[in-house]
């Protein structure tokens, strides 16, 4: 059975830490803008923490709600890209294929979401950061699209692993850098096609909503709301 | 029509090609130099990133996609003014037809270099053409930017046929007017043309076929622009009323840049006894239905989107109206509607001046309208964390200075290589002498002394 990845965001969970964040960056050698580019709107991140704030002072409640690319079955991103550089796979990831992308950035105005991102430069990594650079991951080349892509390095590893074991994956068993780096667990990443898989439940719960459902991409993130 | 009228037709009109003053060379310097600056603009983009450029998360399109759609827009001027003309067999379309066709040529091909311009890696840009290479992938054909690529491809060939093919017997005629090197040269672009009976059905049967054939072409390009567009779930660009919406932007911003460079060209080239006040007066008319035409899909358009109430599509509505695009917002009104709807329907008003202050303002406002499409819709987008503003930067403002130097220059060039009104045109339609027009005549005389023409 082919696996259909798709992940759960607890919002009652998520403190805004942003360790996600971090541990996206590192994982996925994601170019470092500098202050005064980013502050124009050329940073890049995988995944962010969005703040929203509730109420009027002083009874404010503050939202954080952890945004990536939601790996939509519906991708508004795929059928616009002229070049096929961003397309579905066989396991329902939004791909970013960086070789065949000519950066018209066409993929990144049709996401609602905003989760894709261009290199508006060619990367650097200032001294000793390009020691931290993991070799499983391609450094992307300036005029490129890039997103999320469910730490797809990690998923073939793991799917790699078991086959030399010769058994079957474990729930849990692949952990993208953001699901591995959460310190309260809010994130949960898991095959929709196991229907007994933590993240199959999770996505059931009756607390669970899609970001932007009525744009109708059908998301394979669920976000399951805050009640406290 | 006598030898005299038509030896004073060919002196008339091939002046500007046998004669050249130092103003022409000082203008072609000015405006090459406007056009380096751009292209050293593009190519200080290409080697620092679009970093240099104003665009940013998750702003990704702004002038340069502007420009493009303005750019096509334009190209509509020619081409579709000149092939309707024909159909309905306008005769007072002869003196208008070539510099009408010329703009769409050119406009196509500055508008055509922008998706390219833009792009994040233009070296790469043969990626959208679909031939057989060691990759084995073709283009998306479900990408709108494929089918720009085959649209704008096909409309460019269609109009670049549709102008040279009634150059050919005024080639001919410059081949035996001329002497030296440019008689070898216009030899070979006369493409064997000898005036025969048979040669000149062929030309008219040609000449029927592209104009019924460039129509829908040209429609369908504009529609396929917007289509970049109404494709995507993007708050206020998926709308249906965007494929006629940009046709009818198109043709409106067309007229106005054909009316602006037939103004210029009577002044410069001295056309006067070819490019009549009537010109004006009629073309001026068809702005003015274009310009009603226009604020009834912008009317249209907004009131559906207010009515509906959708939360996304009302952040990007009332930044459009009240926030902070809402002063480039009325000037476009005031630019497209306000201004050009008295002028162009008082009938006193609508001269010569006239029509250029209404086209002048109108080339403004259409080129903010496709920026107003564009830019308030991606900077307030859906999600409101993510919301944005954009702030052009000198690479993009320098870059579209040197769009309009291009057209410019081309436009300047082509005028001294073929007589931007077709000679022979004039000659079949039997040219209106300036002395016909004598005082006292009143203008329904006028009028009915050009209709009785073949």
């Amino acid at each position: 059975m082919t696996h259909r990845w798709g992940m759960t965001v607890d919002l009652d969970r998520c403190t805004g830490c942003e360790a996600c964040v971090t541990a996206c960056r590192t994982e996925n050698n994601i170019r470092i803008a500098g202050p005064e580019q980013s502050a124009k709107g050329r940073a890049i991140a995988w995944i962010r923490v969005e703040r929203y704030y509730e109420g009027d002072f002083p009874d404010v409640r503050v939202k954080f709600r952890p945004v990536m690319c939601q790996q939509c079955d519906a991708a508004p991103c795929e059928p616009v890209c002229p070049t096929y550089a961003s397309h579905h796979t066989d396991e329902g990831l939004n791909a970013q294929v960086y070789n065949r992308c000519i950066g018209t950035r066409y993929c990144a105005n049709a996401c609602p979401y905003n989760v894709r991102f261009f290199n508006f430069g060619n990367p650097v990594f200032d001294r000793p950061l390009e020691l931290a650079l993991n070799p499983d991951v391609s450094v992307r080349e300036v005029g490129v699209v890039e997103k999320c892509t469910f730490c797809v390095q990690r998923i073939s590893a793991g799917k790699d692993v078991a086959k030399a074991e010769n058994r079957e994956l474990k729930d849990g068993e692949i952990k993208p850098a953001c699901v591995q780096s959460c310190p309260t667990s809010a994130i949960v990443f898991g095959d929709l096609n196991d229907p007994e898989s933590e993240v199959s439940r999770l996505s059931r719960s009756s607390r669970g909503t899609k970001l932007l459902e009525d744009v109708g991409t059908l998301p394979k993130v669920t976000y399951l709301q805050k009640q406290y | 029509m006598t030898l005299q009228d038509e030896q004073k037709i060919n002196a008339d009109l091939l002046r500007p090609l046998r004669s050249t003053s130092v103003w022409f060379f000082l203008l072609v310097a000015f405006l090459g130099t406007i056009l380096l600056c751009g292209a050293g603009a593009w190519f200080y983009q290409m080697s620092n990133g679009l970093a240099v450029a104003g665009i940013r998360w998750p702003i990704f399109w702004a002038f340069y996609i502007t420009n493009f759609v303005f750019w096509i827009g334009i190209s509509h001027a020619g081409t579709l003014i000149s092939a309707i003309l024909r159909l309905v067999n306008a005769t007072w379309r002869r003196p208008v037809t070539r510099c009408a066709e010329v703009i769409t040529v050119f406009a196509l091909m500055i508008g055509a270099m922008f998706p390219i311009i833009h792009l994040g890696r233009p070296w790469l840009f043969f990626y959208l053409i679909p031939y057989p290479s060691e990759r084995h992938i073709w283009p998306n054909v479900r990408s709108p930017l494929s089918w720009d690529f085959f649209a704008i491809s096909t409309y460019l060939t269609g109009s670049t046929l549709f102008l040279i093919l009634p150059i050919i017997p005024d080639f001919a005629l410059m081949r035996d007017q001329m002497t030296g090197w440019r008689r070898r040269i216009y030899g070979v672009l006369a493409l064997g043309w000898q005036g025969t009976t048979k040669q000149w059905h062929r030309l008219e049967a040609a000449m029927q076929i592209m104009a019924i054939a460039i129509v829908p072409v040209a429609i369908s390009v504009h529609t396929i622009v917007s289509f970049d567009f109404s494709m995507s779930p993007v708050p206020m660009w998926h709308s249906t009323v965007f494929g006629p919406y940009f046709v009818v932007g198109a043709i409106f911003s067309g007229i106005a840049g054909l009316i602006i460079a037939m103004a210029v060209l009577r002044k410069t080239l001295h056309l006067e006894a070819y490019l009549h006040p009537l010109h004006f007066q009629n073309l001026g008319k068809l702005l003015l239905l274009m310009s009603l035409l226009w604020g009834y899909f912008t009317f249209a358009e907004r009131i559906t989107t207010w009515y509906g109430n959708q939360p996304a599509e009302m952040a990007v509505f009332w930044e459009t109206q009240t926030g902070s695009y809402a002063p480039l917002f009325w000037t476009m009104v005031f630019c497209n509607f306000l201004i050009p709807f008295p002028i162009l329907a008082i009938r006193k008003l609508r001269t010569i001046t006239g029509c250029v202050i209404a086209s002048s303002t109108i080339v403004v406002g259409m080129w903010l309208e496709r920026f107003l499409i564009i830019v308030p819709s991606l900077g307030t987008k859906n999600l409101p964390y993510s919301w944005s503003s954009y702030r052009p930067q000198p690479v993009e403002i320098m870059i579209t200075i040197a769009t309009f130097a291009a057209m410019v220059l081309l436009y300047t060039l082509f005028t001294k290589a073929v007589p931007i009104i077709s000679i022979w045109e004039l000659k079949v339609g039997g040219h209106v002498q300036p002395q016909l027009t004598a005082e006292g005549e009143t203008e329904e005389e006028h009028h009915a002394l050009w209709r009785t023409r073949p």
